[in-house]
């Protein structure tokens, strides 16, 4: 499975945190995450995911992208990270990971996006 | 059924910081019969004395050394100096040590130990510097001489972003995964309940004022032993930040943890016993 495969299982895994569907209640987003050289368009309302969009759309425009590596998401996503690759902003540090756009739903809800991306952690590859 | 009392006791001093009068809030716990080394524990920025009440509560340090944490000016249980609203709070080094050493005056400490993580880690750096004589042994956790920043800190404090909970969320990354999770969330607690502006205002020092690059060259051990203790998930100071300034000092002991982050006493108090019991016998020898 390659890691934007295991990102696409996303729409499993969030259904399944209720929890964090709460925490993200607030939250009504259309962003964009890279995985590699893979785009996904998440549309986010009231904490869940109502699309997950794989692959290129011309024109489609988002708030904000997060974008990193094949190699970051790998090591970001093992069941215990190594120090360094274990937290969306030390990916950015390390300069494996960007992130630009207006920030500022990300920022409003930063630990529901650090836990929405970490969820594929959960499953073994 | 007798109450399960903890054994740290809370207190506030009155005592001036750079001639404004101010009102402090520290908790306390040592040896039954009084004495005891006193050890006096600097909190990261944006949070409170709280952070050490593991150590507080720990006979084999308290039977040896008489604990002191307090909250900085602002912080915890400390208020903010009268006219606080008319200004905008930052830290800067001068300040920051003013604040320790009114504090050790105050309590009329003798030659304390002064451990200091994260921004309190950097202090220790600056107390090694200017003020080594005052001290017995000095602890600096997750220092360094400077620091990479890695995100922009206006995002800490405008009023279309919550204050606590984006301080919280973003240093929850500089917490070990290994770390257990009612640690990891309490430690975070901490930060959700700073005061608007506060965490900001500390990493003024961080970021702007304290810059040590260069005089930390300037640290004699032989005044007064230093130690540097830094987790190896800590991203903000890397240990290869805590390395590099230590290959500046000579004399200094350095140590890198393992399976810990940039808050070892609060985020994991058992594995932080492991490295820093070691510490404190060496000082209390």
């Amino acid at each position: 499975m390659t890691p934007a495969d295991r990102f696409a299982r996303l729409t499993d895994l969030l259904p399944a945190d209720t929890d964090l569907i709460r925490r993200g209640r607030w939250l009504a987003v259309d962003c964009r995450v890279d995985v590699g050289s893979e785009p996904f368009f998440l549309s986010i309302r009231e904490g869940a995911l109502t699309a997950l969009d794989r692959g290129a759309r011309l024109m489609r425009s988002t708030a904000f992208s997060y974008r990193a590596t094949d190699e970051a998401w790998t090591n970001y996503w093992k069941p215990i990270p190594e120090p360094g690759w274990h937290d969306l902003f030390a990916l950015t540090k390390r300069g494996a990971a960007s992130m630009d756009g207006d920030l500022r739903p990300l920022l409003q809800n930063l630990q529901y996006f650090k836990d929405l991306l970490a969820l594929p952690r959960r499953e073994a590859v | 059924m007798a109450p399960a009392l903890e054994p740290m006791v809370g207190r506030y001093v009155r005592l001036e910081i750079d001639g404004v009068p101010h009102r402090v809030y520290f908790e306390e716990a040592g040896p039954k019969d009084g004495g005891g080394i006193p050890l006096v524990c600097l909190h990261t920025a944006g949070a409170d004395n709280r952070q050490y009440r593991h150590l507080m509560a720990d006979p084999e340090i308290t039977s040896r050394f008489r604990v002191l944490a307090f909250d900085l000016p602002w912080h915890g249980k400390s208020t903010p100096p009268d006219g606080w609203e008319r200004g905008e709070y930052r830290l800067t080094t001068q300040s920051y040590t003013a604040a320790i050493r009114a504090f050790c005056q105050a309590l009329e400490l003798d030659k304390p130990v002064v451990m200091g993580c994260s921004i309190g880690g950097r202090i220790v750096l600056n107390l090694a510097i200017a003020h080594a004589a005052e001290f017995r042994a000095l602890i600096a956790l997750e220092a360094a001489d400077f620091q990479q920043p890695w995100y922009d800190t206006a995002w800490l404090h405008r009023p279309d972003v919550h204050g606590g909970e984006v301080c919280a969320a973003l240093v929850s990354g500089l917490v070990a995964p290994q770390s257990p999770a009612v640690s990891r969330h309490e430690t975070l607690w901490m930060y959700m309940q700073g005061g608007p502006g506060i965490f900001k205002g500390d990493l003024y020092f961080y970021r702007v004022d304290g810059d040590l690059r260069e005089k930390v060259k300037t640290i004699d051990t032989r005044v007064c032993p230093l130690y540097l203790l830094t987790g190896e998930y800590d991203f903000s100071c890397t240990p290869e930040d805590t390395l590099r300034t230590a290959k500046q000092i000579p004399g200094v002991e350095v140590t890198i943890m393992k399976e810990v982050g940039h808050f070892p006493m609060s985020e994991n108090p058992a594995q932080f016993r492991k490295y820093i019991l070691p510490v404190l016998d060496k000082i209390s020898r």
